[in-house]
């Protein structure tokens, strides 16, 4: 019937354990220790954090001198699993011959998984550093051309972690 | 009692009211630093130099919120546990004196609202028992289980801690012989601090304390993850404000009564006699000041210790919170009611 067990916890401690006090005091101690540890905390607004070059923060456009890089092949729309890149493509009578004349991303559905960069053949869309993202309204959400390209110097640390991991 | 002691009185009265609510508000405040500092944050540092005027902002936070009263609530006695939580809270201070006495013309003057009262000591164990009224009515009254399950915890809390309570100062009442606070204190300032005699009995009084202010270890009557926020659940705005403000009152009262009962109140240095030390008149302005900052240091630092504890200590489970009141605790305290006794028979 009863619960018979034997070298439980509470009969594995010792007299001075079972009365509690000194174990709260030693307790108390080191709480009292952690007081007057260094803090943790960044005080946001004015102490940003800078991620590293393998952060994925918000999708971008390269931006060269003569334009984006982009060619408008459509990959990153297909690739994309939440279905948040809009591309439409149109000629040029420049080398590059392609240009996209329409790119959004919407930014309520981007989950930030990096694909369209994986599948880019051209390095022309990269995840960027930018993590503070917010919109007074769903259209707002939508980013067009003019949002997402970046000049290439901006965004070097990434190109390079790209070349050197991917 | 003349009309010139009856204002005075009620001056004071009105002073200390206010300043205890004041101080009851900054505990809050206390209460989030200490936390943050505990778990390596910095906490509130927004509001003022830092956060200093974080207390103000949240009650006008509160006053400016709706109150929303749950449809099947009973709304007289919803709107009464407030009241009554924080009235009996606010009493308990009547009885405890701030200050040394100061002499005017002959008289003796003490910042206390009740100058002189005679059964202090059972004043306080009297206020503290009607303190769970707010709280179980604060419960009962909103029609919410969980609620109701905080409001009946915190009543079998209280009813099983006040015996042990009441035991555990029998024992300092046993050794001073009165019931007065300030005499309390005298006795304690001529002789030696209580705590010296009784440290045990300290320790009895703390935890018991813990228990009859709601505090963890012993907070069952809100344990947040099982009762969602239990008997003030249903309460928003200032009502819930004041739920809240006069569980810090309480805790603030209970420190005072435990710096003037085993701290010796406002007696500056243990052992000796402050005044020839320092070289003023017993009954000066002088000493009068110092006996306040002493009193109100001791009275702070137990409200750090109770803060301390909360964010040290992990909540007791139902079952061992009532083995610990009725099996261990109030064994205890009879034990050291039963050897004070005979001590005092013995060695005065």
């Amino acid at each position: 019937m009863a619960n018979i067990t034997s070298n439980t916890e509470a009969q594995r401690l010792t007299f001075w354990e079972r009365i509690y006090l000194p174990e709260i005091a030693k307790g108390l101690g080191l709480t009292l220790k952690q007081m007057f540890k260094p803090k943790f905390t960044r005080q946001y607004p004015e102490e940003r954090w800078i991620p590293e070059g393998s952060y994925r923060g918000r999708p971008v456009l390269v931006q060269e001198e003569d334009g984006e890089r982009c060619v408008a092949c459509g990959l990153c729309s297909r690739v994309c699993p939440a279905l948040a890149i809009e591309v439409r493509a149109a000629e040029t009578d420049k080398e590059k011959e392609r240009y996209p004349e329409k790119f959004e991303i919407n930014m309520l559905r981007c989950i930030y998984c990096g694909f369209c960069e994986e599948v880019c053949p051209e390095e022309a869309i990269v995840m960027s550093k930018d993590y503070e993202l917010v919109f007074g309204s769903q259209e707002e959400g939508i980013f067009g051309k003019e949002k997402l390209l970046i000049p290439v110097a901006q965004l070097q640390e990434r190109l390079e972690f790209l070349r050197q991991w991917r | 009692m003349s009309t010139t002691e009856l204002i005075i009185v009620l001056v004071q009265a009105g002073i200390l009211v206010n300043l205890m609510l004041v101080a009851a508000a900054y505990m809050v405040l206390a209460e989030r630093k200490v936390a943050a500092w505990i778990q390596n944050r910095i906490g509130p540092n927004r509001v003022g130099p830092w956060g200093l005027f974080q207390s103000f902002a949240d009650v006008i936070k509160l006053y400016l919120k709706e109150d929303v009263v749950p449809a099947a609530a009973d709304y007289k006695f919803h709107l009464l546990a407030p009241i009554i939580a924080i009235g009996v809270a606010v009493t308990v201070f009547a009885v405890i004196p701030f200050t040394p006495p100061l002499e005017i013309d002959g008289t003796l003057y003490t910042l206390t609202m009740t100058p002189n009262m005679n059964i202090g000591v059972l004043a306080v164990l009297a206020m503290t028992s009607v303190g769970v009224y707010g709280v179980a009515l604060a419960g009962w009254s909103s029609n919410n289980k969980y609620s109701l399950m905080g409001g009946l915890r915190s009543s079998a809390q209280m009813i099983s801690y006040e015996l042990s309570m009441g035991l555990a100062i029998v024992g300092v009442v046993l050794i001073a012989g009165t019931l007065n606070l300030v005499e309390f204190i005298n006795w304690q300032s001529q002789n030696m601090w209580l705590i010296f005699l009784q440290p045990f009995g300290f320790i009895l009084f703390m935890v018991t304390a813990l228990a009859e202010t709601n505090r963890a270890p012993f907070d069952l009557p809100e344990a947040e993850p099982e009762l969602v926020g239990g008997y003030h659940t249903e309460y928003s705005g200032m009502k819930f404000g004041l739920l809240y403000l006069a569980e810090y009152a309480n805790i603030l009262a209970s420190s005072c009564i435990m710096a003037a009962l085993y701290l010796g109140g406002w007696d500056a240095i243990p052992f000796l006699d402050d005044a020839a030390i320092l070289g003023f008149p017993a009954t000066s302005i002088p000493m009068v000041v110092i006996g306040h900052v002493a009193f109100l240091t001791k009275a702070f630092a137990l409200v750090f210790v109770f803060i301390w504890i909360r964010w040290s200590l992990p909540r007791f489970r139902y079952d061992q919170l009532m083995n610990l009141g009725w099996k261990i605790l109030l064994p205890l305290a009879l034990a050291n009611v039963v050897l004070t006794g005979l001590g005092v028979y013995f060695f005065s």
